[in-house]
């Protein structure tokens, strides 16, 4: 009914997150370059806001693929009050459940699937600096 | 049957992106992340659909499917759109730009 906008309002946090935290990585390096820019390669690490930057684009194109399945349904439509869910009550607490249920689901899992890359790319961090460590203390 | 058509959009993307030297440039992950994105937002849905159907959810009729197939594919196309109008505007290579700049001689 209207699932998509619990992970669409995630989306709009985590998007001003990644604006706020990427404008303090920016002040914090000496050099200015732009957050994109300090590669694994430069600083052995990937800057949290670039791995911010995968949620929300997890959040934002999975809610407009959905968004776009609601309009199939005729569940939202162009004029007001766009979610047909929303033109009397009993069908806009269903909606509300649906959101309450589903919807928080939906976030919760694609937050927890990012939370396993972020981790992921943690480890594979941690071990190329290991790695380089490594070599150089045998040269 | 979206779940089924999103997962394999994702998973032919993920391959091309693993592949693919121009990774970065052709802007690949969003693509990816996208389709990965909406297959666990469906996978969620269709949760919720088995509690309330049960084994039925594994029969559905013929034109339910042709339906969800049809859906499936348009949310595909979509999908490429939306990347596709990301790749241009961000413009990593620079074509767009070259394009439009160009000086006539």
């Amino acid at each position: 009914m209207a699932c998509f906008l619990v992970p669409t309002a995630e989306a709009v946090v985590t998007t001003i997150a990644t604006k706020v935290i990427e404008k303090k990585e920016k002040n914090n390096t000496e050099v200015s370059v732009s957050a994109d820019e300090i590669s694994l390669e430069s600083t052995g690490k990937i800057p949290f806001s670039k791995k911010l930057k995968w949620l929300n684009n997890m959040l934002w194109g999975g809610s407009a693929l959905l968004a776009f399945e609601h309009v199939w349904h005729g569940e939202v439509v162009p004029y007001f009050p766009f979610l047909t869910a929303a033109e009397d009550p009993a069908s806009a607490a269903e909606m509300l459940h649906e959101m309450a249920t589903a919807g928080v689901m939906m976030a919760v899992l694609v937050t927890a699937v990012w939370g396993c890359m972020v981790a992921t790319a943690g480890f594979l961090e941690k071990r190329t600096s290991d790695d380089k460590a490594a070599k150089e203390e045998r040269s | 049957m979206t779940l089924l058509t999103a997962v394999t959009a994702a998973v032919i993307c993920t391959i091309i992106w693993y592949r693919s030297e121009q990774r970065t440039e052709m802007k690949l992950g969003i693509l990816c992340l996208m389709f990965w994105s909406a297959s666990l937002m469906w996978l969620v849905d269709a949760f919720f659909e088995y509690a309330e159907l049960g084994a039925d959810y594994f029969a559905p009729a013929a034109s339910d499917m042709l339906n969800d197939l049809y859906l499936g594919l348009s949310v595909v196309a979509l999908g490429l759109i939306i990347w596709l109008i990301i790749l241009l505007i961000k413009d990593p290579k620079g074509v767009v730009r070259a394009a439009l700049f160009k000086k006539d001689r």
